[in-house]
């Protein structure tokens, strides 16, 4: 049963200049039969023309790069043409891969699947690669890029050691201990450090704040100028925005970047007691949004603000109200006064929910994962019965290998390759 | 050809005795094949039965009414149970058996079982139709409709001592060369492995006065389930350690060890190695623990367990005088190495019958494990299934998560075997549940369905299951054990069934791994090797990688859905 082999435009939407094309799989090389002179060498470009079949129309000049399985980016063999960008371009080079024999157009994510399938990486660098692509801003891109090249794989890897170390330990002491001794106190302390460890890493920024934006969720009472605000910043007009107070019955998010940092900034409805019952829905969402937001926005009296551990209190429509009570920034969507200081505000506080970038963030699956290894390794360091120590190695030890798809294998491949656009 | 046999067993040690006497309780007649008939149910090597994980086997083994756990009760001259102050779940019942009585007690429970000891060689296998149907003896032929091999070291061994080399697994036993190369062409020859003694002292000229003795246990508890009512006088053990200058002595005589010599290619066993071995790899300890173990009641001999090895005789002599209360202790007979072939058991089932030869069946140490325990229970389902596959009964077979059985079963014929596979509890993920005390409980019923106990047995199993059903049951030792390891169980099932849901899928048969896509020549060559059924047998197979599963799942699940 021999693979298909599979074509897709890697680059973004034409038109553009260059048009990226991809073609892998065990019969990629066939593809010559559209390049007049042939594929170059394995890991060299040539520009050649492409025809729609030998000596026929020509359809385009392009730039052809050969890579020979395995050592490629799906470990299979794989063709890239580099074409012209122009919409009706690509799409006959496209239909002139699909005319040949074994060709077809990729599913989302299959060249990063086949790439896994073929070994070329693990679980964790194809979800950094997942993020990579899907990177918008430069902290985003720097942090994918820690995972794509196996940052996460070999702190997994050196923490996998160190709990077989501990298990050898503890097995050790059952299979193999003539004199029956008793419990060990290194080994305690030993699965005790590896449990602090990895609770230093649990304690660190996430991953999702990063990569789908840091929640900065606006709310307050009805007509109290969120929307006028959230339009204030985004600068443009995203939400409705009338005298009437109700206006806005459901969550409007704008993504955004503020200091090269990807939020996003959700509008809500007003806070109140209501009879409506559209209205109502909007209300309860809006209850929830403020519980769920990393940054909450409070447009109404300071002391009904909701308790929150990242609060901003800000007095709307400063322009036509009074002074502004202490601790509230005074902001007026209509002059841009106070705009600037409420951005600084916010980028200080949600740049601690992102991290650096540079280091390692954990997703929420990686996460779950780690936490029940730190769980297990912290009873291990508590239990006094070995054969309980060893358990709970055990246990942690399987914990890893659901982190790095050993274990779980649908789940998380299906969670994964979900999230690909065609083409990657 | 001869009278008619259902099972024919080659080898009359632990588990062709065992084979012998379960497919016979199950209702097959079976021929027992020995060169020598007195040596049914011989410990050719130390005389102790049990242990940590081992002593598990045994108690499991019990439960299907096997011989083992009788047998060593009847002629237990020391118990001790292992691991005493560590949970209930490792606990490893462990006894030193009178070798004499031993061999009597087992002869006599053969007798019982109605199997016919034969005394010839078995020659070669007769196949007709890609199927076994007799057997090429000495003594002629002889017509059977199964077959179980277990002969221990049989093919092709050679001993070592110092540079002396001998043809031949025990001494006075010939290989049977022609069935040897007829195991090799069905292509189940695998490699070559290595086992040692040690020398065997004279108990009289050891200086017992300076050694720390080790009685044996005050409380009584017994190997097998059904107390067979006999106590033997018990003897005390002793123990004495290697010294700096027994280091010294092995050190200077590296040279003369056929092991490091290089004329051994056989592998050892890493967790019971030779005592040059050790002296070599693990230069740091200055000393090593050895055990003396009394052979018998009137017999002087002493086994010092811990010191095998294949140094010539006269280095044997020097670093065993070196030793504290062995100064001038005399050697009976010197330690020697073995070394011998063994066979393929990934290409058995999970019966012990060879994938490609319908009625053949393979148990004991030529399936590349060590020891008694492991033997005996391999013969116990070699046995079970060899009566099935003649009378064409149900299959016995034996889950991992159940029972020690399962486990060793699964890792022979799923991982293989690089060294002699020797049983630890390490080696069950569901050692918290398999504890020796609840052998019973866990596998009575499977016992009772393979119909092959004996009446007294049926009732103590039915008793148990009984008993476990009672208000008072969570008072009992049993019942409190289980109570402390109860919510780490249940949290091994909530794991195993997020792991299952993937992993139960089956491969089918007919797959060819060369066929599916993004594996490469190693894996492939690897689960070829083992045929795993299911995705998580492949996911156990020692080095296939997360990426192979996935793409085995990929493909299973594909034609799942096609």
């Amino acid at each position: 049963m021999a693979r298909d082999t599979i074509f897709a435009l890697s680059s973004g939407r034409p038109p553009a200049a260059v048009a990226v094309i991809r073609v892998s799989g065990p019969a990629a090389f066939d593809c010559s039969t559209l390049v007049a002179g042939g594929l170059p060498e394995q890991r060299t470009a040539a520009l050649r023309e492409i025809r729609e079949a030998e000596g026929g129309k020509l359809l385009d000049r392009a730039i052809i790069l050969r890579f020979d399985s395995p050592a490629t980016a799906t470990g299979e063999n794989i063709v890239e043409f580099q074409c012209h960008g122009g919409r009706a371009i690509v799409d006959i080079v496209l239909s002139a891969l699909g005319s040949l024999p074994a060709f077809r157009p990729a599913e989302p994510g299959e060249f990063t699947r086949r790439a896994f399938e073929n070994g070329r990486i693990d679980l964790t660098e194809a979800e950094g690669l997942a993020d990579l692509i899907e990177a918008e801003t430069e902290a985003q891109r720097r942090a994918a890029l820690v995972l794509a090249e196996g940052g996460l794989r070999r702190q997994i890897a050196l923490w996998q050691q160190r709990l077989m170390d501990l298990s050898a330990a503890a097995e050790r002491a059952i299979d193999y201990d003539e004199d029956d001794e008793a419990l060990d106190p290194a080994l305690s302390s030993g699965c005790a450090a590896l449990a602090a460890e990895l609770g230093e890493w649990l304690a660190r920024p996430r991953v999702e704040p990063l990569r789908d934006g840091v929640r900065i969720v606006v709310a307050g009472p009805p007509n109290s100028g969120k929307s006028s605000l959230v339009n204030a910043i985004a600068g443009e007009d995203r939400a409705i925005v009338t005298s009437l107070p109700g206006t806005t019955r459901d969550q409007i998010d704008v993504p955004l970047s503020i200091g090269g940092m990807a939020v996003v900034l959700t509008d809500t409805a007003g806070l109140r007691q209501t009879t409506d019952v559209v209205e109502a829905i909007g209300v309860a969402r809006a209850r929830a949004l403020v519980d769920a937001a990393e940054i909450l926005l409070w447009l109404g009296d300071p002391d009904g603000a909701p308790d929150h551990p990242n609060l901003i209190l800000i007095h709307a429509r400063a322009d036509v109200r009074g002074p502004a009570p202490s601790g509230a920034i005074p902001v007026s969507a209509k002059t841009g006064d106070g705009i600037a200081q409420l951005l600084e505000q916010m980028t200080a506080l949600a740049s601690p929910l992102l991290g650096d970038g540079g280091a390692i963030a954990l997703n929420r699956r990686q996460a779950r994962h780690i936490a029940e290894a730190q769980c297990a390794l912290a009873d291990a360091g508590l239990a006094s019965d070995i054969l309980l120590v060893a358990e709970n190695l055990r246990s942690a030890r399987m914990a890893f290998d659901l982190l790095t798809g050993r274990a779980g294998v649908e789940d998380v491949l299906d969670s994964l390759f979900g999230r690909f656009c065609l083409g990657k | 050809m001869g009278a008619m046999h259902d099972v024919l067993v080659i080898g009359a040690g632990h588990a062709g005795c065992e084979a012998a006497a379960s497919a016979a309780r199950r209702g097959a007649r079976v021929g027992l094949l020995t060169f020598r008939p007195e040596d049914v149910g011989q410990m050719s090597c130390n005389p102790s039965i049990g242990g940590v994980g081992k002593g598990h086997l045994v108690r499991e083994l019990d439960v299907f009414d096997g011989l083992m756990a009788r047998a060593a009760d009847s002629s237990a001259i020391h118990r001790r149970m292992l691991n005493r102050s560590k949970g209930p779940a490792v606990w490893g019942p462990r006894v030193q058996a009178d070798r004499k009585l031993y061999r009597r007690a087992v002869a006599g429970l053969l007798r019982q079982s109605g199997v016919e000891v034969i005394a010839a060689e078995a020659l070669a296998l007769v196949v007709r139709e890609g199927r076994i149907v007799g057997l090429e003896t000495s003594d002629g032929a002889l017509a059977c409709r199964a077959v179980v091999v277990a002969t221990g070291t049989f093919l092709d061994a050679r001993m070592f001592i110092g540079e002396e080399v001998a043809q031949g697994g025990r001494s006075g036993e010939q290989g049977s060369v022609a069935l040897a190369s007829q195991v090799r062409e069905i292509g189940l020859g695998r490699g070559r492995l290595k086992t040692g003694t040690p020398p065997r002292l004279d108990g009289r000229t050891i200086d017992w006065s300076v050694l720390e003795g080790q009685p044996s246990d005050t409380d009584h508890w017994t190997m097998s389930a059904l107390d067979c009512g006999v106590e033997q006088p018990q003897l005390a053990c002793a123990l004495t350690r290697t010294t700096a200058r027994t280091h010294d002595i092995i050190g200077a005589n590296l040279h003369r060890s056929p092991l490091f010599a290089g004329a051994i290619e056989g592998r050892g066993p890493r967790y019971c190695p030779s005592i040059e071995d050790k002296v070599k790899r693990f230069s740091d300890r200055d000393s090593h623990q050895i055990f003396l173990e009394p052979e018998g009641l009137d017999d002087a001999l002493v086994y010092p367990n811990g010191i095998s090895t294949s140094l010539p005789a006269s280095v044997q002599n020097d670093f065993v005088h070196s030793i504290p209360g062995l100064e001038r202790s005399v050697i009976v007979r010197p330690g020697y190495a073995v070394e011998y072939e063994y066979v393929e058991s990934r290409r058995l089932k999970g019966t012990l019958e060879a994938n490609d030869l319908p009625g053949l069946f393979f148990a004991g140490q030529i399936s590349g494990t060590t020891g008694y325990e492991e033997a005996a229970a391999q013969g116990l389902v070699a046995g079970l299934n060899a009566a099935a596959s003649a009378l064409d009964l149900d299959e016995v077979r034996f889950d991992r998560r159940t029972s020690y059985i399962g486990v060793m079963i699964d890792d022979l014929t799923l991982q293989g075997v690089t060294e002699p596979y020797r049983m630890m509890t390490a080696r069950a993920e569901f050692r918290l549940s398999l504890r020796a005390d609840n052998a019973t409980s866990r596998l009575g019923e499977h016992a009772l369905r393979s119909n092959c106990v004996g009446a007294r047995r049926r009732r103590h199993i039915e008793q148990r299951l009984l008993d476990r059903l009672a208000p008072d049951w969570a008072e009992s030792e049993e019942g409190r054990a289980d109570a402390l390891y109860a919510p780490y169980v249940e949290r091994q099932a909530r794991e195993w069934a997020i792991v299952r849901s993937d992993s139960e899928a089956r491969i089918p048969a007919t797959l060819d791994f060369a066929t599916v896509p993004g594996l490469s020549n190693e894996m492939v060559e690897r689960l070829d090797a083992a045929r795993p059924e299911t995705l998580d047998q492949a996911s156990r197979i020692a080095g296939v990688t997360p990426a192979a599963v996935s793409a085995l799942f990929i493909v299973t699940s594909r034609r799942a859905a096609a």
